[in-house]
């Protein structure tokens, strides 16, 4: 195994995966209970963390559970109590946690897990999908998309920050691309201590906090009476999380001294016509596609989504309404949905309806199950929408890319 | 040694009752009141009334769904007077587990006040001998979480309308199993052993019993015994259900008693890897006091109305089998095979 408590933590300059970037996170955050249970490819995160725990190098109570119901389960439980809390799965060891993952939210329950994103079984795959991090985006998760191991720090100390915040008091999935995220290493510039303790207060559950002193009852039956005004309060507060999401944004830039974008990660696209759009590690193929492309005169440019929940409408609404033409790459599918699009395609015509300037959109899915997205997809794909845009004319077939006939 | 179980606050002194008029004595404040809506002759909510009063105010109790949070703790109404929280159907082992993680994450880091806090979590029998079984196996295993799970067995899934559990008696008739004309016995599986299931199976838990609400004092000390040893515990309690077990309401003390006096339902505590039988079931290990027939027993419940002859007789001879054939009378079935006498 890598050892990751060999490297020098402090701050400064490292070689480190997306993984051990999480488990850096959890270490600076001064996570209070953890839990792990095995599934490729997210658990690598565990490995790092219980060596950090073994060599003493942060103190928190972990707990190699017996299932994935147990392993959230335990942590929302701990949550409740006030601890903060770090968990995470991939894939079917996900959907084995649904059931807390749904109550987790439902009782507004700030937790941060990891999502290394893989393709549900079966057929057996280890490789990334987002199908299993997109099946909790109606419940109440936030949910982030990092594509690099360098923003794992941004979304990882965010994600805390947000959940935590008493406006909001709800869990957040840190999906991470399994493989390409998970497990390759990059340089990662890593905060140092006082800097996060400035950016992230203590959790603080204030007068939900089950405690002796503090004797409330928790989720008791609700039934009709009640039920619509609890979900009303949980829509609020993920309305309040697009807020805070931004706030704590500026605050993270003004302490690291980094200047991002809170929701939206734009590349070439000032003076672009068309431009692709998707989540992810995706960013890089069609980055590098970008930059060929360029070379040929063809002006593409790309709108990587940072968050799908909040979901940026408004940014997303101005954004795309510059361009003639918008290409939008799942890496998950849904199957029978409007023109058999993916999750993403769907939800961003949703928030262009009704825009000033609409422009022409077309899904792709590629991807699947970690299939490597190579530059001749993405030129196709690129080629595609520019052709859509010269046209002024709309194409409503959702495409698959890299896929054998 | 340095394992991560080091640190452990401790848990609290709580007094046994010992006889049951010391409890107006040493036990008087009631943390699970009013506003309850279960059925009337409940004894299920009895064990709730029991469990709270021998926890007392600091106290931290988790209940999963079932009779007891859909008929027992409604928005504006709770009973509890100590902090509660739900949860899921599967869930008490995880939630004591992470609720005493959380607990003592925190006091070690100083982040919350030490002081010895009980954790108990409950569940029905659905919850606790099928469903939340490897939740609650893997809650026993912690030596260094003080932790109580209290599994209160109506035998059946009896907030959802009876239907048979892991723990509902051979041939009993439930939603899911109604006799008819092919078949006048649909459940033909034997009630799972499980308070000696968990006992075996997980050496690092220094408590198991089990207890019945017709036997108070007794049922009182051993939710404290559960609550002062450190570590994880669990007690099985057997609870009559009027509506479950079709029966009269008036009836529901008597049956508690039935159950332990036919030896259907023995008594025992396990401390430290030793077996003590307690109260009557002590006396008929030990030959001081006869089992009686279960017939009056079933015979009591309209669930066993469609016996015949063959199957009170069947019942019995299953239950003889327990005390006659087990290496521990009425708790452990192994038998030791004697090499010599092959
Ligand atoms: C995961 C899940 N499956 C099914 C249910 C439906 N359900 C609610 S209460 C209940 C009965 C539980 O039985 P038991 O644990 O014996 O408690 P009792 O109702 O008998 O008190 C069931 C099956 C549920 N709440 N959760
Ligand atoms: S159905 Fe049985 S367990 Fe449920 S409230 Fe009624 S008597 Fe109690
Ligand atoms: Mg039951």
């Amino acid at each position: 195994m890598a050892t990751a408590t060999e490297q020098q933590q402090g701050a400064g300059v490292h070689l480190l995966t997306g993984s051990e970037v999480m488990a850096h996170v959890c270490r600076l955050a001064d996570v209070d209970v953890i839990t792990a249970y095995p599934i490729r490819p997210y658990d690598t995160v565990m490995q790092y963390v219980s060596k950090f725990i073994a060599e003493g190098d942060f103190d928190a109570d972990y707990i190699p559970a017996e299932s994935e119901h147990g392993q959230f389960e335990i942590v929302k439980h701990a949550s409740a109590c006030g601890a903060r809390v770090f968990t995470g799965s991939s894939g079917v060891g996900w959907l084995y946690a649904m059931e807390p993952l749904a109550v987790t939210a439902g009782l507004r329950l700030p937790m941060v897990a990891l999502v290394g994103c893989r393709a549900l079984d079966d057929p057996g795959a280890f490789g990334t999908e987002h199908n299993d991090a997109m099946l909790v985006r109606d419940l109440g998760w936030m949910i982030n998309f990092p594509d690099t191991a360098q923003e794992v720090v941004e979304l990882g100390l965010l994600s805390y920050r947000v959940a935590e915040d008493p406006r909001v008091y709800l869990p957040c999935a840190i999906a991470m691309d399994g493989a390409f995220l998970t497990h390759s290493q990059a340089t990662v510039r890593l905060p140092g201590q006082e800097e996060v303790n400035a950016f992230l207060p203590p959790y603080d559950r204030g007068d939900l906090l089950l405690h002796p002193d503090n004797p409330i009852t928790i989720a008791p039956q609700a039934n009709e009476d009640w039920l619509m005004e609890v979900r009303r309060q949980s829509s609020e507060a993920a309305k309040n999380a697009y807020t805070v999401l931004k706030e704590a944004h500026a605050d993270f830039s003004k302490t690291f001294g980094v200047d991002t974008d809170p929701f939206l990660d734009e590349y070439m696209t000032e003076d672009a016509d068309v431009v692709l759009c998707g989540m992810g590690t995706l960013s890089l193929p069609v980055k590098v596609a970008i930059r060929e492309m360029r070379k040929e005169g063809k002006k593409v440019g790309m709108v990587r989504l940072k968050w799908f929940r909040p979901f940026p409408t408004e940014e997303l609404r101005a954004s795309l309404s510059r361009f003639k033409a918008v290409g939008v790459i799942d890496r998950d599918y849904s199957f029978g949905s409007p023109y058999h699009g993916g999750i993403v395609f769907n939800e961003v015509k949703a928030a262009m309806y009704g825009a000033d300037k609409v422009p022409h959109m077309k899904g792709f899915v590629c991807g699947l199950g970690g299939r490597e997205v190579l530059l001749e997809d993405v030129k196709l794909m690129a080629d595609k929408v520019i052709s859509m845009g010269q046209n002024d004319t709309a194409d409503n077939d959702v495409d698959w890319i890299g896929v054998r006939d | 040694m340095a394992e991560t179980s080091e640190y452990n606050i401790g848990t609290q002194e709580l007094p046994l009752m010992g006889k049951v008029n010391a409890i107006p004595e040493k036990a008087v404040e009631e943390y699970f009141t009013s506003g309850h809506r279960t059925c009337q002759g409940c004894e299920s909510a009895l064990i709730m009334r029991l469990m709270a009063k021998a926890a007392g105010p600091r106290s931290i109790i988790l209940g999963s769904t079932g009779c007891m949070y859909v008929a027992n703790t409604t928005y504006y109404s709770t009973p509890w007077v100590v902090p509660w929280m739900h949860t899921q159907l599967g869930s008490s082992g995880s939630a004591a587990t992470g609720t005493a993680a959380a607990l003592r994450a925190l006091m070690r880091k100083g982040k919350m006040k030490e002081e010895p806090i009980n954790v108990i979590a409950f569940c029905g029998d659905g919850g606790g001998i099928d469903m939340g079984v490897s939740s609650i196996s893997a809650a026993l295993m912690h030596a260094k979480y003080n932790l109580a799970i209290i599994c209160y067995d109506n035998e059946s899934y009896a907030n959802t309308d009876i239907q048979i559990s892991g723990a509902s008696p051979w041939g009993a008739n439930t939603t899911f199993t109604p006799p008819g004309k092919k078949f006048r016995i649909m459940h033909d599986c034997w009630k799972k052993n499980i308070a000696a299931m968990y006992a075996v199976g997980h050496t690092r838990c220094n408590y198991v019993a089990t207890a019945d609400a017709s036997y108070p004092a007794d049922l009182i000390d051993k939710v404290r015994k559960a609550l002062a040893v450190k570590g994880p515990a669990f007690v099985h309690t057997l609870d009559p259900c009027p509506k479950g077990w079709d029966y009269d309401p008036f009836y529901s003390h008597k049956l508690g008693e039935l159950a332990v006096e036919t030896g259907l339902f023995p008594l025992w505590e396990m401390t430290d890897g030793a077996l003590t039988y307690t109260g009557i079931s002590a006396r008929q290990v030990y030959g001081k006091r006869r089992r009686k027939p279960v017939r009056e027993y079933l015979e009591t419940q309209g669930r066993f109305h469609h016996f015949v002859e063959e199957d009170y007789e069947y019942f019995q001879s299953e239950v003889d089998k327990m005390w006659d054939d087990w290496m521990v009378p009425g708790v452990i079935p192994f038998k030791v095979n004697d090499p010599s006498k092959k």
